[in-house]
């Protein structure tokens, strides 16, 4: 076992692989910061408070109201001034018991706003009774906010990259190298040494898709609604079809700048037309047919639809469909066009 | 008449617009160190490479170990031991780690640790391969050729590039190999490095061998014994210096003049040296150098093409 070809080649994988700093940084640590970057950028915020101000001490009816944060001024002229400058919003005046005054810039919003708020509150404690009975049901679900949507898009585009870099780069350096061509000279088995890209791949996905996967919910609390079982599939159908991909980009380069490329010139549309960080709904219906015909578009697809929808097998056919197609024609054709030296 | 370990006959090999191997008739017997000699771009890679089963050839026939690579190229790989120009193994992977590796397509053949003593990295067992320097990378290139226990060796100009101590201690390993049976064939433009490890040689220019023997039997076939080699001071006044005059000196013969250095060869020293210096002071010339050595494989190529070997 210890000395068995196959073995001895995946170990070189991770050797190789462990023992470059940069690419453990891009594919374990670069995810998690542009998740976590996007994720405090996009954040829900509570609703905001507004600032009032009230002369005198009369105050006690907006204690009791939501979002308003009341200061007291002695006079109308201290109040005047935090209003002009920004300081509050709104300011009450109680000229009698039975009028109120309010100063406050019509064209801001916010002070539009703390307008109604304290008169709401006002007219309340003095007695008013609304002839409708209204109920407040508030929509701050988990799994409809940006960063659900963000993060099984991320995780569809950290599988492609890491599939198709890590095949790519190992492959074309091997045969610049000429590394490729002494070891076809040895009677190593050929498919072994592609046999041991997939398996440190599928290895690697393991922690890959585990780090990111704890991360999002464990700091954005993003919903996992459908089967464990069924994510881990769709990860590796997927990184078996990037994989191919890969394989197919790297199967006559020589040199590593013609492949990376290519291989940005297969990905980087994929980046934009595939979901990652905004939905491909918004492109033109035309062209809706070809991304949904895009690999990470599937991708994406699916692990949304698993993650945060709950489906199951059967409604995600389609999606595996896809990256079942891709795997199956890439695969074949890098094999017929692979150069060994 | 023992079977030849590799046999070719009528070798061919054209690329887009060079004919790399024209015509090609060599055999190797066991136990021996057979050199492919000549300058860069003679064919020798190119030769060494379809023996390798690396390269298509166009025509001809190719035996190596009694097998043939359309047939049997899964035996002849395990039987195999390749060393080839240029490749740069794993960096980030430690000695004993590539070592292990290529062990591992093997099926027979000593353990790693042994393979490493063979080509004394002992000491760099675990160090990477990135920071060895270019001895030591190429005789880890040495020992990932030697793991499968070969029937055959093959190395492809195994100490270009490296310095003379480098070369010398590479030397010594292959002179190792050689004492303990094993069969060689390796490719150099050094002609110090052929004479010293071969057996037997064949000179090759243009894709052909144009001479083949032992390093001691082609040099004698030459004739020639010593070439002498010396400039002139070109500003000191005299009466010029002609090739025939030089032609007429008894046991000289070949004299060619290159960059100011006048090259000729000699079969008896001891009579020839006081001759030209008689010759030299009649005609008011003075020496700015002189040397003489004894005949070398590089007179034999300069001989038979009329350019030196590192001209290419």
């Amino acid at each position: 076992m210890a000395d068995h070809p196959l073995w001895q080649l995946t170990l070189v994988r991770f050797r190789e692989f462990l023992r470059e700093p940069e690419a453990l940084f891009w594919v374990f640590g670069f995810p998690l910061l542009l998740a976590a970057g996007l994720g405090l950028a996009f954040r829900n915020t509570p609703a905001e408070t507004v600032s009032i101000g009230v002369v005198g001490t009369e105050h006690a009816a907006f204690e009791q109201a939501p979002s308003l944060d009341v200061d007291a001024f002695a006079t109308l002229e201290e109040g005047l001034k935090a209003l002009r400058e920004g300081r509050i919003a709104l300011l009450v005046e109680r000229p009698e018991a039975d009028a109120v005054v309010y100063h406050y810039d019509d064209t801001n919003p916010q002070g539009r706003d703390a307008r109604m708020r304290a008169d709401l509150a006002l007219q309340q404690s003095a007695g008013r009774v609304d002839p409708v009975a209204a109920r407040d049901e508030l929509m701050r679900e988990t799994g409809s906010r940006y960063i659900d949507f963000l993060v099984p898009g991320l995780l569809g585009m950290n599988l492609m990259g890491g599939s198709i870099w890590s095949m790519g780069f190992a492959i074309v350096d091997a045969r610049r190298r000429k590394l490729m061509k002494r070891l076809v000279a040895t009677p190593m088995p050929r498919h072994y040494f592609l046999l041991s890209f997939l398996i440190s791949r599928l290895a690697m996905l393991v922690v890959e898709v585990g780090a990111f996967l704890a991360f999002g919910v464990l700091v954005f609390g993003v919903p996992i609604r459908g089967s464990l079982a069924l994510i881990a599939g769709i990860c590796v159908l997927g990184s078996l079809a990037f994989g191919a991909i890969g394989l197919l980009l790297s199967s006559r380069a020589r040199t590593v700048e013609a492949a990376s490329g290519l291989m940005n010139l297969t990905m980087l549309p994929m980046w934009i037309l595939s979901g990652v960080f905004f939905s491909s709904q918004r492109f033109p219906d035309a062209v809706q047919p070809i991304i949904a015909a895009l690999p990470l578009t599937a991708l994406n697809d699916a692990l949304r639809a698993t993650m945060l929808q709950g489906e199951t097998v059967a409604q995600i056919l389609p999606e595996a469909g896809v990256l079942a197609a891709w795997l199956v024609v890439c695969f074949p054709v890098a094999l017929k066009l692979f150069r060994w030296r | 008449m023992p079977e030849p370990v590799l046999r070719v006959r009528d070798l061919r090999k054209a690329y887009q617009d060079v004919v790399a191997v024209n015509g090609l008739n060599l055999e190797v017997q066991a136990g021996e160190c057979f050199g492919l000699l000549g300058p860069n771009g003679a064919g020798k890679t190119t030769t060494i490479e379809i023996c390798e089963g690396l390269t298509a050839r166009d025509s001809g026939e190719l035996e190596v170990l009694g097998l043939r690579w359309e047939r049997d190229a899964a035996a002849l790989k395990q039987r195999l031991g390749i060393q080839l120009q240029e490749t740069q193994l794993s960096e980030k992977l430690t000695v004993e780690e590539t070592v292990r590796l290529f062990r591992s397509f093997f099926h027979k053949g000593p353990t790693a640790e042994h393979v490493i003593g063979l080509v004394q990295l002992e000491e760099k067992r675990r160090a990477r391969v990135g920071a060895l320097s270019g001895g030591q990378k190429q005789r880890l290139a040495l020992a990932c050729a030697l793991v499968g226990d070969p029937d055959l060796l093959f190395l492809d100009e195994p100490t270009t590039g490296l310095d003379p101590q480098a070369r010398r201690q590479l030397w010594d390993l292959i002179e190792e190999f050689k004492r303990a049976g094993r069969t060689i064939l390796l490719t150099t433009h050094y002609m110090d490095e052929a004479e010293r490890l071969c057996e037997r040689v064949a000179i090759m220019d243009h894709g052909k061998i144009i001479a083949m023997g032992s390093p001691r039997e082609l040099i004698s076939s030459i004739g020639v014994e010593h070439v002498v080699e010396f400039s002139v001071d070109a500003d000191a006044a005299g009466q010029p210096l002609d090739a025939e005059a030089l032609s007429a000196i008894e046991g000289v013969r070949d004299v060619r003049a290159d960059n100011g250095v006048v090259r000729m060869q000699v079969t008896a020293l001891h009579s020839a040296i006081p001759k030209l210096l008689a010759e030299l002071v009649r005609r008011g010339i003075r020496l700015t150098e002189l040397r003489t050595h004894s005949a070398t494989l590089e007179d034999v190529f300069v001989t038979l093409t009329g350019r030196h070997l590192r001209d290419g």
